[in-house]
């Protein structure tokens, strides 16, 4: 979602995990991929909000490293200051008022095709080695399942300058090749992009449940950093290729009080963050 | 006057009385969709994304069980969903189908799995291109978007192009869309069609311009100098529109800025309510068939809860002026 742009699968399964896991935890796991989305996001920047954890992520990087970060949606709002209260999709009516701008989709979209954006965040049922999302179909083991499907990811992969990819981490859903790629990476690597003619960009991070992968520069992901409690070999056995990674990987940072403040403030109850 | 008179459509009347003396092309939705939505017929909907979508309109389509239709959309808040699950639909052309704040919508997915339904996979920039192909005459925009994406391949709204201008960059042509119908709901129109609309347009004004039928819902109808007064708003132009339905809360439970809220527990009851095809007919039943109208729909939601959606602080822009 789209929603648009963040695509809904698999926020069930994360939720779960979370319950599992950590009711103990000063925070959650989502809070934690919420904090590592929103240093993703620097000042200043044009960003591609999306929904679901990457809205709040916005909400996180404004109220304390990124003030001047503008955020576009693909219904056609333009907004300097986050929504005032939580949206459920970005055409919620506190995500109008008080906009900088309520337009068109073309509008934003030709904004994108023009290179002016910095950053987009996207959901995926899969991500593979170099970064391309498949948010279309997957094979389940009773046959093909229908996702939703694009929304603006593909527009978002193919024309912002960076984008940015929150899913959960599982084995199928970290496969070596996506089964359908809806939304272009680095495709089979380096100059891939270049070859077919996109003019710029690609995935920066890859922001799982169990870490954040990064890529390198022939354009293959790498294990950049494993959140508090995880394993190395944790990451590795679920991953669906030979996933490279330094000798000694550091940890994803943890929340700050001021970074959990603002996520509490604004999704009070929990919706997307509990 | 009534619907049928409007039958040579909307350009012809108004030139030959526009001028003279204001038309009304004020029906009811029971008429309009019998007539302007055949069997057959390609529909645009749901272009404002997630506000606005005509979903009294979607309801009367369904109890009229019109067949074979092409769905034409970016998104779909679960009306695409609803009217498949109905058995309306034999095509769709959209970036995505599901419910939005919830994830999957299991009719499509049905439909698709088991029984075939044909997909042509768009992202929401290219369906805004499309159909502003559309709306411009020309057979096809170019774009830089979706290059070595699956989701153009083996569609036929993509062809790939170079630049004659720069004769190696590479584009995707995408096919222009004119939908047979376009159906929009916006806040207020008058009764000749000339519509106010604010709050995020998506798609809607190119979808517009490329139908060849519009069908506008508003949620009021006013004096046609309620909206000569602001210009600047009046986002579509009677001339385009075939007919206009007055439906207050023709869009629950989708949003209306400045009319009511989003009615986030019917999405997420829909999801938990349509799991399976035998309860996605009772919820087809309880919501769509069992009701003859938007009037016992809205009973049926209760008053209660469209008190509890109603604005709560009003928030209004401040004047323009349009003197000399």
């Amino acid at each position: 979602m789209s929603e648009t742009t963040i695509s809904n699968v698999g926020t069930d399964a994360l939720v779960r995990s979370v319950e599992q896991g950590s009711r103990n935890a000063p925070y959650t796991l989502s809070e934690l991929m919420v904090c590592a989305a929103a240093r993703e996001i620097k000042d200043g920047e044009l960003v591609f909000v999306g929904m679901r954890l990457p809205l709040i992520a916005f909400v996180v990087a404004k109220k304390t490293h990124a003030p001047h970060a503008i955020g576009l949606f693909e219904n056609g709002v333009i907004r300097s200051t986050p929504a005032a209260e939580l949206i459920y999709t970005m055409a919620d009516p506190p995500n109008l008022l008080g906009a900088t701008q309520c337009l068109d989709m073309l509008g934003v979209m030709s904004l994108l095709q023009s290179g002016r954006v910095d950053l987009g965040f996207l959901g995926a049922a899969e991500v593979d080695r170099f970064g391309n999302l498949n948010s279309t179909q997957v094979q389940g083991s009773h046959g093909m399942i229908r996702l939703p499907g694009s929304g603006g990811a593909c527009d978002i992969a193919s024309l912002a300058d960076r984008f940015v990819v929150l899913l959960e981490h599982k084995k199928e859903r970290l496969p070596e090749r996506v089964s359908f790629m809806t939304s272009p990476g680095y495709g089979d690597g380096q100059g891939w992009r270049k070859r077919v003619g996109l003019p710029r960009g690609g995935p920066s991070a890859v922001i799982t449940t169990k870490a954040v992968l990064r890529f390198g520069n022939e354009c293959e992901s790498y294990l950049d950093s494993i959140h508090p409690g995880i394993e190395v070999d944790d990451v590795l056995s679920n991953t669906g290729w030979k996933l490279q990674h330094p000798e000694n990987v550091q940890q994803t940072p943890e929340p700050s009080l001021e970074e959990l403040r603002a996520i509490r403030e604004y999704d009070k109850e929990g919706f997307w963050t509990s | 006057m009534g619907c049928l008179a409007l039958r040579q459509g909307p350009s012809t009347r108004t030139r030959l009385e526009g001028a003279v003396k204001p038309m009304t092309k004020v029906c009811s939705m029971r008429e309009v969709i019998a007539e302007f939505v055949p069997d057959g017929a390609s529909v645009a909907m749901g272009l404002q994304m997630e506000q606005m979508i005509p979903f009294a309109a979607g309801h009367e389509i369904i109890r009229q069980k019109k067949r074979a239709l092409t769905l034409i959309g970016p998104i779909s808040d679960i009306l695409f969903d609803q009217l498949i699950g109905a058995g309306c639909v034999e095509k769709v052309i959209a970036a995505w189908v599901g419910n939005v704040m919830m994830g999957s919508a299991y009719n499509f997915r049905r439909a698709v799995e088991q029984d075939g339904l044909k997909v042509f996979n768009m992202s929401n920039f290219t369906i805004a291109l499309a159909l502003q192909a559309g709306a411009m005459g020309v057979p096809f925009l170019p774009t830089k978007s979706a290059l070595g994406s699956d989701t153009a391949k083996g569609n036929h709204f993509f062809y790939q192009i170079f630049s004659p201008f720069a004769p190696k960059e590479s584009l995707w042509a995408v096919r222009a869309l004119n939908p047979d119908v376009t159906i929009v709901h916006v806040q207020r129109a008058d009764a000749e069609g000339n519509a106010h609309c604010w709050g995020n347009f998506g798609v809607m004004i190119e979808g517009v311009r490329a139908a060849k039928r519009v069908i506008l819902t508003a949620e009021e109808v006013v004096d046609a100098e309620v909206i000569a007064s602001d210009p600047n708003r009046t986002v579509i132009p009677g001339f385009l529109v075939n007919a206009v339905v007055e439906c207050p809360f023709g869009a629950h439970p989708s949003p209306v800025q400045g009319y009511y809220s989003r009615d986030n527990e019917f999405f997420r009851e829909y999801h938990e309510q349509t799991k399976t095809k035998a309860e996605s007919d009772v919820w087809l039943e309880r919501w769509v068939y069992g009701v003859s109208d938007r009037r016992e729909y809205l009973d049926q939601v209760g008053a209660d809860r469209i008190d509890a959606l109603s604005v709560k602080q009003h928030a209004y822009a401040a004047q323009a002026d349009f003197g000399y």
